[in-house]
């Protein structure tokens, strides 16, 4: 039997970050190189991808050949989670929809993302649509910092000039793959145009930056790179951040609440070892919290308080508030022109080589703002399920003798089948703007709690009209890129009794805005530093403080904010504020 | 770091051509002999590898299902010229393990082996592995084709469907199959685009496209 005695440390840190993912992972590093004694807390494992990562292994290294049956995108993949956590569920109202996605271990999020780095633009900040809400920042505030990470992290990319697709401070982009040269002639000749991807993989080495290794090109990053090629926050921001000697990691530590002293203030936060199921409480001058965008929502909305009776920063009633994830759809088929084709390596980065910026004038459209597309194909490592779709497709074409084929078969001519469309798939994806609205949100569910007793969250999200007719622009624009390349079309076009193909909210993993930023303290949860509007001392690092996300990856403005965030932290502390 | 640096990093010797391509085998090698006793890999969580390890040890198909599988996964992919059979690449113990893995394929399996053999006593008096080459090609004929199957045949249309996935990841992510394929990456290198020979096979000028 474990007694109920709840260990006090004695110790009070300058700052608590709850949290090791891209937000929590940055501001740590910010704050313990200036000097700062920082208590990190992480829910999850330690984890070091020098150590603890499956690169260069093998498809019969796993007795499930990499299938998604434990980890959802396969047993190589570094993330330790998935949208179900055994003893941690959440509920949905009745009649929405959202699934939810953590990874528990150190790093976050960022051990398993596609490394796809773009920033937001002038028109995302200050949106011209007239639909979706400004943020209360230019992207000319938030320059600077998104330069600072190209410097510190690194980016591979191309300068083009474009508007509203700010060019950053590249390193050498990989040139690319010859299925992508096919959608690079195709998609120009639909008028969608396609430009080198923006992926944090350091495809040269990055001017003063010690301790990280150069891209070898294994296309691996979302197992986790060996030597530090890629950006995690692990790798480049905590462990680095450790070696400092002011930043503390706690591991398996499953924040409960943020705790308040009399006068509303944060003073520290009590967690339980997922472990030991011990309970502790640590005390700090600075809480900031980094949980992911609905984790940090529902650590809130649990610290309840005489000060805070609707939870921690909620007096606008807006915590869970205006939750949005990206949205995505997506289209496949292979080209005959690459059957049969000559074998060599072609793993590349882990990232993507090419990708469709959004191109066109919504004036025109029945949507507000737009999406980009990522592109996929190639000779790619083989994995559990990676050749069902060729016997589904093998009577589309004529086979090498010249035969027309029966669809499906067996023996001799299906093994050859195999080979012979082995690397002609291509497959590409929407991710686009979702809008954020006030009636799209998570709370806490007053009936259930998690397997540490902590009340857990119930999510009330719909889709509606622009996300829809967003999703069949997508599917039409995939259709004429696929056609134009000359490619053979598998997947059909989807109606609108599947909404077009549109994923499920939360299927993108890039959701935010729960703890929303704004001038108002009103009709936002933090101001524009994304400190509490209730308490001075209280700081989200996530993409909760998001306004609006544009149909840029979250990660890159994460890691803008949360610089800006511990910088604006360390300034107050000079004046005395917080 | 630079790459020669980070291939360092990854305890292989040093960096050159036909080195690097020797050298993703030390590599493997290296990465092998730092799993634990048991065969617990570095990266996999305790949970996962007390579940792997007990699906491991369980058994789900009898000898005679297990048997009617090989039989199956050898038609579906027989020796050739290139490589060897789905059972030389050992399938049957894959889809053993997959079944474990992932038991809503238990019923389809189990209850397709059975409707393979009941088809094959009504037409030929004996059970599918015990049939001639001549009569099980004649039966799996009549289900490895969807389109031109005949009314009635349905279930055993979808089972051999499944049969046929679960045969080609088996053998195409074994070693034998994965040589087979001509899948040459998984070993440190440098990316440079699009060799030249294949560039101009597809028409295509310079690397960028």
């Amino acid at each position: 039997m474990i007694s109920y005695q709840i260990k006090e440390s004695p110790e009070v840190y300058d700052a608590i970050v709850v949290g090791s993912g891209a937000g929590g992972g940055m501001t740590g590093y910010v704050l313990a190189n200036a000097g700062l004694k920082v208590l990190m807390l992480e829910a999850g494992p330690f984890f070091d991808p020098a150590k603890d990562t499956m690169q260069l292994r093998w498809p019969w290294e796993s007795p499930r050949r990499g299938a998604g049956t434990i980890r959802p995108f396969g047993d190589f993949d570094a993330a330790y989670g998935g949208w179900e956590l055994d003893g941690e569920p959440y509920t949905r109202t009745a009649g929405t929809e959202f699934e939810w996605f953590r990874a528990r271990m150190l790093g976050g999020r960022t051990n398993h993302w596609g490394r796809i780095s773009l920033r937001m633009g002038p028109d995302d900040f200050k949106p011209k649509d007239g639909v979706t809400e400004a943020w209360p920042i230019t992207y000319e505030e938030v320059k600077p910092y998104y330069d600072r990470v190209d410097r510190m992290i690194g980016i591979y990319g191309t300068v083009e000039g474009l508007p509203n697709e700010p060019d950053g401070i590249f390193l050498k982009p990989p040139k690319p793959r010859l299925n992508e040269l096919y959608i690079k002639r195709g998609a120009q000749k639909a008028g969608v145009p396609v430009i080198t991807g923006r992926g944090s993989v350091l495809t040269e080495a990055l001017p003063g930056v010690e301790g990280r290794g150069t891209c070898f090109y294994c296309g691996q990053c979302g197992r986790a790179c060996r030597v530090y090629g890629d950006f995690s926050s692990s790798s480049c921001l905590v462990i680095p951040a450790m070696k400092t000697g002011n930043l503390k990691v706690i591991d398996h530590a499953m924040v409960r609440e943020v705790l308040t002293d009399n006068q509303g203030l944060a003073s520290g936060v009590s967690y339980v070892n997922t472990q030991t199921l011990q309970e502790y409480t640590v005390r700090g001058k600075v809480v900031i919290v980094g949980a992911s965008a609905c984790e940090s929502a529902r650590l809130l909305l649990n610290s309840r308080s005489a000060a805070h009776p609707g939870g921690l920063g909620n007096s606008s009633g807006l915590v869970g508030r205006y939750l949005h994830d990206s949205t995505g759809a997506s289209a496949g088929g292979f080209l005959p022109q690459l059957l049969d084709r000559k074998r060599y390596n072609e793993d590349g980065v882990g990232s993507v080589h090419i990708y469709s910026p959004w191109w066109l004038d919504n004036s025109k459209l029945n949507f507000p703002r737009g999406y980009h597309i990522e592109y996929g194909g190639g000779l790619h490592m083989p994995s559990y399920g990676f050749l069902d779709w060729v016997p589904g497709v093998n009577h589309l074409v004529p086979a090498k003798d010249g035969q027309q084929r029966e669809q499906g078969g067996y023996g001799i001519g299906l093994k050859e089948d195999y080979r012979r469309f082995y690397g002609a798939a291509v497959g590409m994806a929407g991710r686009g703007t979702a809008l954020a609205r006030y009636d799209n949100y998570c709370e806490i569910d007053p009936s259930r709690v998690d397997k540490y007793g902590i009340p857990v969250l119930r999510f009330h999200y719909r889709w509606a009209n622009e996300e829809v007719e967003q999703a069949k622009h997508m599917q039409e624009t995939f259709r004429e890129v696929l056609h134009e390349m000359g490619a053979t079309v598998t997947s059909p076009m989807p109606g609108p009794e599947t909404l077009y193909g549109l994923e499920a909210p939360g299927k993108i993993i890039h959701e935010g805005g729960t703890t929303r930023m704004g001038d108002d303290p009103r009709k936002s949860v933090l101001n524009k530093w994304c400190q509490s509007h209730d308490c001075r001392n209280l700081f989200v690092v996530d993409a909760g403080p998001f306004v609006q996300q544009g149909d840029k990856n979250l990660t890159w403005t994460i890691l803008a904010l949360s610089m800006r965030t511990a910088e604006y932290i360390l300034e107050q502390r000079n004046k005395l504020n917080v | 770091m630079n790459r020669r640096d980070s291939i360092k990093a990854l305890g292989l010797a040093a960096a050159g051509g036909a080195l690097l391509l020797d050298s993703c085998n030390q590599a493997n090698k290296a990465a092998k002999e730092t799993a634990t006793a048991d065969g617990k890999l570095p990266g996999v969580t305790d949970t996962e590898h007390a579940r792997n390890s007990r699906l491991a040890a369980e058994q789900f198909f009898t000898g005679h299902e297990l048997a009617t599988i090989a039989v199956l996964a050898d038609i579906i992919i027989p020796a050739d010229e290139i490589s060897g059979s789905a059972t030389q690449a050992g399938v049957p113990d894959f889809i053993e393990f997959m079944v474990k893995d992932i038991p809503s394929y238990q019923t389809p399996m189990r209850g397709g082996l059975k409707w393979l053999d009941v088809q094959s006593e009504r037409r030929y008096g004996a059970v599918f592995v015990d049939c001639g080459k001549k009569e099980q090609l004649t039966l799996v004929d009549e289900i490895a084709y969807p389109q031109k199957a005949k009314p009635g045949m349905e279930p055993g249309v979808a089972f051999f469907s499944l049969m046929r996935n679960l045969t080609a990841s088996g053998f195409f992510t074994s070693e034998i199959g994965v040589k087979d394929i001509g899948y040459v990456g998984n070993r440190p290198g440098v990316w440079d685009g699009v060799p030249q020979d294949v560039l101009k096979e597809h028409g295509f000028t310079d690397a960028w496209g």
